[in-house]
């Protein structure tokens, strides 16, 4: 299949005084699976849909392989969508659903039955094509909307919250199989979901959305380790932002004056796995609870925050003896230790 | 914004504003283009000259306020009958298991579903003179003589709220079956006994129903037609009468418009008085919320 | 509600009683005509000394009586026809524009339904007077699709906004244009509330009393306008052929629609 790049231009979106789309900018490369993170309200449906032609946009523009499409119609834009709930239509069975877009295309019947029958393949729902919808359960659903949203070769894939109604295990199969799929026909999508952890698996790029704008646009592992924002290090995970005067480095006297990301993960209770050039902090053990795979430790710092450390149980063996009210010292790597600009805590 | 994105927002919302088209152009042409006529009709002689003549003939009349009179009488009397009837039937209803209420529904969608002139010419054989109600009572040794019973005041009345009983059942039951049943209960568990519990909570609670009911009572019930026509044998003439005798026996447009204003007035006057009734209960309702 | 009271039994007992009394007073007059339609004799006696099917007879073989018939089926048809598809596109524009506009639409649409049928059909008569359209067909099927049109819309509205509008933005996405998003999306999922549609439209028409009596002529009498006519006049029996009928069709109804809701 051949990809189009995507352009986003300047893109604008209000309901009354609601400000959905605030100036969004986005470039997309060919093939690339790019993922619009954000929580709910944030804009990142809307901008889906500006893409698809389903909300008329106030002013901006969006360039489909160079060609502006702002004002084109849904049915004219020949792209691939699989809706939150599937959108499947009930009164027909599989086989009729996926073959409708062909229908609509005049394609052939033989070829048509052909087609529809080698994308019900790829989605694995071969020997399916005479069920009715009902009849399917909702990982069966989401495999026939991915297979009625690739038979006609769209230029564009786009995925609004895809998986958000399967069960966990479920969800993370589907979410490997839809990468694969994205690898092999080597199709643009635009992906879009609320879970942070699914984002960082699919992608190979996130923007991260807040209030209408786009607060990061990265790979997952810079979005992660690197965040340019505190909404950004926040919703990406357990994030400990430290503010200035907390923390020193392990080989220096004075206490570090930026406003720092660390994540929970990054710490350690030994100073040798930080290295010379790591940050070391100190505070009181508050609580601490056994997860498992993971000791969760919280210390109260003397400015009163408090910072969460999670330590690897094999790491740990210390952990259990440590009681609420002492003193306890955690380390951190210089690598993992992020400063914020601009930030405030 | 952007002046030809401005445009397509304008030219989806036109696209979907046209979708109504037909129905606007229907009913504009055939229900409020006719209502408009009337008012304009109202002022015109029959020589085709603008005047308030018919106004003044109308309403100097005294069958026109008799008229008046009667159509009052038989709204009031049917809403009363209406919630005496009504009310019980719907807390019965409501307090049945959904099975049972459920197939005792059908009681009630038969009659709405089935032709108001089958169902007066079944009370026209029910309650003539040796009708089959008359025949009960004199064979019962209740009453010595027939009871006129048709052809008069009484069988209109029959005849309506038969009418009427479906149509104001609906609401009143829909709004008793949402009170929460855990609701009387309570009132129960504090020791509220059956009548108080019925006044202090499932009546007010339902009073939106009760207010529905009645307003599609009254609404139906001012401009009834066919059944003082067949039950009132002649002697009871609302207003919807008076304007039939008036269009086809004296061929007076303009009275007869006269006479259908007087009835939009009076729509107006209940329509307003039921939008105050309804907007004191919910302000009550905020009242009571704020105690 | 009340099984909180379980002590209060006569109370309980009382109100049920009360309330069988009402539910007997409801059907009793749609019962009472049917004993009486298979009547031999000209009186309206009760319980009838012999049966006979001589009013059905006169009912079928009745020129008139087949006139007018033929009116009401070709009147409700025609009626259900136009008002049931207008009414559709008229629900979808309300649900799609939603907030004021929609309300307004429906505050007009919904004007027949809530003005007495004497002030339309005085209205209806007046205007079609004038245009010397009294007496057609064309008058009275305008009058009707007019009352049959809220109904088709109160029918359609809810179901509109149980469906799943996505699938119209799926389709659309696919590259179905509005019409056929509109005729292969949604009229096949919808078919069954406009089926009801069609059903209450066709019944509202052939319902109708009050605008045929006033509009429709000698030659396309409607069978409500002649039935309120030999009412007014005398007590024909053959009326309680009618009705039985009439009721016969209306219970099949009533168990098509309450079995609807029930699957």
């Amino acid at each position: 299949m051949k990809s189009f790049p995507i352009t986003v231009e300047s893109v604008r979106k209000a309901y009354g005084s609601y400000l959905a789309l605030d100036d969004v900018s986005l470039e997309i490369e060919a093939g690339e699976f790019l993922t619009l993170l954000g929580p709910s309200g944030s804009g990142k449906t809307t901008l889906l849909m500006a893409v698809a032609g389903f909300v008329l946009l106030d002013n901006g523009k969006i360039l489909l392989g160079g060609r502006d499409i702002t004002r084109l119609p849904p049915n004219k834009r020949e792209l691939g969508i699989v809706f939150q709930n599937y959108a499947l239509f009930p009164h027909m069975n599989v086989l009729a659903n996926v073959e409708y877009p062909l229908a609509l295309r005049k394609i052939p019947r033989v070829d048509a039955r052909r087609r529809a029958l080698d994308a019900l393949a790829r989605v694995k729902l071969e020997g399916f094509a005479q069920r009715d919808i009902a009849a399917l359960s909702g990982g069966q659903r989401q495999r026939v909307a991915l297979a009625r949203a690739i038979v006609f070769k769209p230029r564009v894939m786009l995925m609004d919250e895809p998986l958000s109604a399967l069960d966990k295990n479920l969800r993370e199969a589907m979410q490997y199989e839809i990468r694969r799929l994205h690898d092999d026909l080597g199709i643009t999508t635009i992906y879009v979901t609320h879970d942070q952890r699914e984002a960082l698996t699919m992608s190979d790029r996130i923007a991260v959305m807040n209030s209408g704008r786009i607060e990061q646009i990265d790979t997952p592992e810079r979005v992660y380790h690197r965040p340019l924002t505190r909404f950004v290090a926040e919703f990406m995970g357990e994030a400990n932002i430290v503010p200035p005067g907390s923390v020193r480095r392990i080989d220096g006297v004075d206490a570090l004056r930026e406003t720092l990301m660390i994540r929970a993960e990054s710490f350690h209770l030994d100073p040798a796995f930080a290295g010379p050039d790591g940050v070391a902090l100190e505070g009181v053990l508050r609580a601490k609870s056994f997860r498992g795979e993971n000791w969760l430790l919280t210390l109260e710092l003397d400015t009163r925050q408090e910072v969460l450390i999670s330590v690897p149980a094999t790491l740990a063996a210390g952990c259990a003896d440590l009681a609420p009210g002492q003193r306890v010292a955690a380390f951190a790597p210089a690598a993992k230790v992020h400063a914020i600009a601009g930030a405030k805590v | 914004m952007d002046p030809a994105l401005a445009a397509d927002a304008r030219r989806e919302r036109r696209f979907f504003l046209s979708l109504s088209l037909p129905a606007l152009v229907i009913v504009g042409s055939a229900a409020i283009l006719p209502i408009l006529w009337i008012v304009r009709q109202s002022f015109l002689t029959t020589a085709g000259e603008y005047s308030v003549g018919n106004y003044e003939k109308v309403l100097s009349s005294g069958l026109t306020w008799s008229a008046l009179l009667t159509t009052l009488e038989l709204s009031i009397g049917t809403l009363a009958v209406c919630m005496l009837l009504g009310l019980p039937l719907a807390l019965a209803l409501a307090s049945a298991r959904p099975r049972v209420a459920n197939l005792l529904m059908a009681f009630i969608m038969l009659p709405l579903w089935t032709s108001i002139l089958v169902r007066t010419y079944g009370w026209l054989v029910l309650l003539r003179r040796d009708g089959l109600v008359n025949a009960v009572l004199t064979g019962s040794g209740l009453t010595t003589e027939p009871l006129p019973l048709v052809y008069n005041f009484t069988g209109t009345l029959i005849g309506m709220v038969h009418y009427m009983l479906p149509l104001f059942v609906l609401p009143v039951y829909a709004a008793m079956r949402d009170i929460d049943p855990n609701l009387t209960r309570a009132a129960a568990s504090m020791g509220a006994g059956l009548g108080l519990a019925i006044r202090t909570v499932i009546l007010p609670l339902s009073a939106g129903g009760i207010v529905s009911g009645s307003m599609i009572v009254f609404i139906y019930t001012l401009g009834f037609f066919i059944t003082p026509a067949v039950l009132g044998g002649g002697k009871v003439n609302p207003i919807s009468i008076r304007i039939e005798r008036t269009l086809s026996t004296f061929q007076d447009w303009g009275a007869a418009s006269v006479l259908g204003l007087l009835l939009l007035v009076l729509l107006a006057l209940v329509g307003v008085t039921f939008w105050a009734a309804r907007l004191l209960l919910t302000q009550n309702k905020l009242g009571v919320a704020h105690a | 509600m009340l099984d909180a009271y379980p002590e209060n039994r006569l109370a309980l007992a009382l109100l049920w009683a009360f309330s069988a009394l009402v539910l007997a007073f409801l059907i009793l007059p749609t019962i009472v005509v049917v004993p009486l339609s298979f009547s031999a004799s000209d009186l309206l006696e009760f319980p009838p000394r012999a049966y006979s099917l001589r009013w059905y007879e006169n009912f079928f073989g009745s020129a008139t009586w087949m006139a007018a018939l033929r009116t009401s089926i070709t009147l409700g048809t025609l009626t259900a026809l136009i008002a049931v598809p207008s009414a559709l596109l008229a629900c979808i524009s309300m649900n799609r524009l939603g907030g004021k506009t929609a309300v307004t639409l429906q505050g007009i649409l919904l004007t027949p339904s809530v003005t007495p049928g004497i002030l339309l059909a005085i209205g209806l008569f007046i205007v079609l007077a004038v245009q010397h359209l009294v007496g057609t067909l064309f008058g009275v099927l305008v009058g009707h699709v007019v009352l049959a049109i809220p109904v088709a819309c109160i029918v359609l509205l809810p179901a509109l906004a149980r469906f799943d509008w996505n699938q119209v933005q799926a389709a659309r996405s696919l590259g179905a244009s509005w019409a056929r998003a509109i005729g292969g999306i949604i009229v096949p999922q919808l078919r069954i509330s406009l089926l009801s549609a069609i059903l209450m439209a066709f019944l509202t028409s052939l319902d109708e009393s009050v605008i045929s009596i006033f509009v429709a002529s000698g030659q396309n009498s409607t069978l409500p306008k002649l039935m309120f006519l030999s009412l007014r006049d005398q007590i024909d029996p053959t009326i309680a052929a009618i009705s039985t009928l009439w009721t016969a069709i209306v219970v099949i109804v009533v168990l098509f629609v309450t079995l609807r809701q029930k699957s």
